[in-house]
């Protein structure tokens, strides 16, 4: 009967560190592979659509030495998923950097080293369009335009179990992925030892986010998850964690729009019918997970596209009367900012927080606070404009003419004189999917000694 | 005693987080089947009275699933923009879950 034990000690490697007293209990006991997901669209576009990362590269280090250094103790591979928060070509080179210059370091005996990278070239995401073989849209967006692709930066595809089984299958000690689903990561280790797919995937499905599948709450600590004959058990490794039915079960919700499905490259997890059991006080069992084979092979493609330079202004109101009067304010700012610039290409946005900061039109409580803090985005093609968009609408709030106002020296408050030079505004240009004759189409992978 | 308490005394969790970059998704778990079972009946979460509360078209729910294995009540909402789109105040979608706290849930039901 095929067997597998992973250890998963971060559910985004390098966004936090790792805590190291769970991960050395994980480590002793035995797993047959360490591994982690260290990506994630919850950052947002600007990562992808700039190439770089949202992590701090010390952070990245760490994790990545403390799994390296016990995984070459014990002898088994590690493997790692979206490297360096997107998983573009570049943030996997970084990671394969780092690996060889923390074994040169530690003069780690030699190991082979596999990688893989997920760009997209836009012109085969073209050729696709063109040649009638829709590439779908995600989310109830519509299939992909031309002219949606020609406003992206940077394409990355999700890889399934694909790239990351052939590298096991070569031999790869050590395997940096680039844009993975978080499931294929463990799932390819476990379908790796033979393992029915239905636990394979559930159990990567359960082990990415490491310990929010215990309970109490608590980040960063190392899980440990078995398939040992009869479905996929999960075992906290703090000891003052556990991962219980509820807390395993309500895992699956998480950061999900259906508790019951799981999508990746080939097909989907089917956990309506799963049954969870409590075997000891720190670890569950789960049973009746369902893989069902996608017809065709779909893989789905994140996208990021340039929208343009941007600054942030902040302004501040106290005056009652202003505040209630502030949408006029904004109007007034607007205006001359659309005066300034005409037909040129800017955008200006407006977070009123004491208001609607943080909701916008989803606020239900409408009556604002006693003051108000205005964040100001101007947003344009030169870093130049972008500025004078900005200063041009935060400072105009400050002359605003609001007919009955008492205060007639400045209607708003200045924290700072200048506007703040951010990071260029970013959207999600793809939430896609890409239609493929072989899953491994996307994802070359590549092989190289390390000598230590 | 009141007929009425606060959503937020009966569930253990409430959150909202993306559910990739076009969705927001909304967890409310309970610890014990009783109380999930009681706000079921009261119907004080439904595709409608969270349409309303967040000032939304129905459309704009995606899904609406009451979740047993959970215990949980969970729905989705399309956002108006992709997360973190110039303009977007919550990147993750992690702070919309607070209008959740105060809904009334009828303990008659």
């Amino acid at each position: 009967m095929a067997s597998v034990r992973i250890i998963c000690p971060n559910g985004h490697l390098g966004f936090a560190p790792l805590k190291p007293e769970s991960f050395e209990i994980g480590v002793a006991a035995r797993p047959d592979f360490i591994a982690a997901d260290s990506g994630s669209d919850d950052i947002g576009p600007v990562p992808l659509g700039s190439d770089t990362c949202a992590s701090p590269q010390a952070w990245q280090r760490h994790d990545l030495e403390a799994m390296l250094l016990a995984a070459r103790r014990i002898g088994v591979p590690m493997i790692i998923g979206s490297a360096g928060d997107t998983g573009t070509n570049s943030r996997v080179d970084l990671y394969v950097g780092m690996i060889k210059d923390i074994a040169a370091q530690h003069g780690l005996a030699p190991f082979r080293l596999g990688y893989f990278y997920s760009e997209v070239d836009k012109e085969r995401v073209r050729r696709a369009i063109r040649g009638g073989d829709a590439v779908e849209g995600l989310d109830g967006r519509p299939a992909l335009s031309e002219s949606e692709l020609d406003a992206t930066d940077r394409i990355v595809a999700m890889a399934g179990v694909h790239p990351f089984m052939k590298l096991l299958d070569m031999g790869a000690d050590v395997i940096i992925g680039g844009r993975s689903s978080d499931c294929a990561i463990f799932a390819a280790a476990a379908l790796h030892k033979g393992c029915k797919e239905a636990d394979a995937y559930y159990l990567g499905k359960v082990l990415e986010c490491a310990s929010f599948c215990a309970e109490p709450y608590g980040a960063k600590e190392t899980v440990l998850g078995a398939i040992d004959g009869e479905g996929v058990t999960v075992t906290a490794m703090h000891p003052g964690q556990r991962c219980t039915i509820a807390s395993v079960a309500g895992h699956a919700m998480y950061e999900r729009s259906s508790p019951f499905f799981e999508h990746f490259v080939g097909g989907h997890l089917d956990m309506t019918h799963c049954h969870y059991e409590q075997v000891d006080p720190r670890t569950t069992r789960v049973t009746g997970q369902v893989y069902a084979p996608a017809p065709r092979v779909r893989v789905k493609l994140e996208g990021s596209g340039k929208v343009g330079e941007r600054y942030v202004g902040l302004a501040a109101i106290r005056d009652p009367y202003t505040i209630a009067h502030v949408d006029e304010v904004i109007a007034w700012a607007k205006a001359q900012a659309a005066e300034r610039f005409g037909d040129k290409p800017y955008e200006l946005h407006y977070s009123v927080y004491g208001r609607n900061g943080v909701m916008g039109d989803m606020e239900p409580v409408k009556t604002p606070a006693h003051e108000l803090l205005i964040m100001v985005q101007g947003v344009a093609p030169t870093a130049e404009m972008a500025e004078e968009v900005c200063i041009t609408g935060t400072r105009q709030l400050f002359y605003a003419r609001l007919p009955e106002v008492k205060g007639t020296a400045g209607g708003v408050a200045f924290p700072l004189d200048e506007v703040l030079h951010a990071s260029a505004g970013y959207r999600w240009t793809l939430n896609h999917t890409l239609a493929v004759d072989d899953p491994m189409e996307l994802f070359p992978v590549h092989m190289v000694q390390v000598a230590g | 005693m009141n007929r009425y308490r606060p959503l937020s005394e009966l569930a253990k969790t409430i959150r909202s987080k993306n559910a990739g970059v076009d969705k927001i998704t909304f967890d409310v778990i309970f610890t014990d089947r009783a109380a999930y079972d009681l706000v079921r009946r009261s119907r004080a979460l439904t595709r409608e009275s969270v349409a309303r509360l967040y000032n939304i078209p129905e459309s704009r729910i995606s899904d609406f699933v009451e979740y047993d294995p959970g215990c949980a009540i969970k729905f989705t909402i399309l956002r108006v923009r992709p997360s973190g789109s110039p303009g977007d105040s919550d990147i993750f979608g992690s702070q919309q879950y607070a209008p959740l706290l105060d809904v009334p849930v009828d303990l008659s039901a």
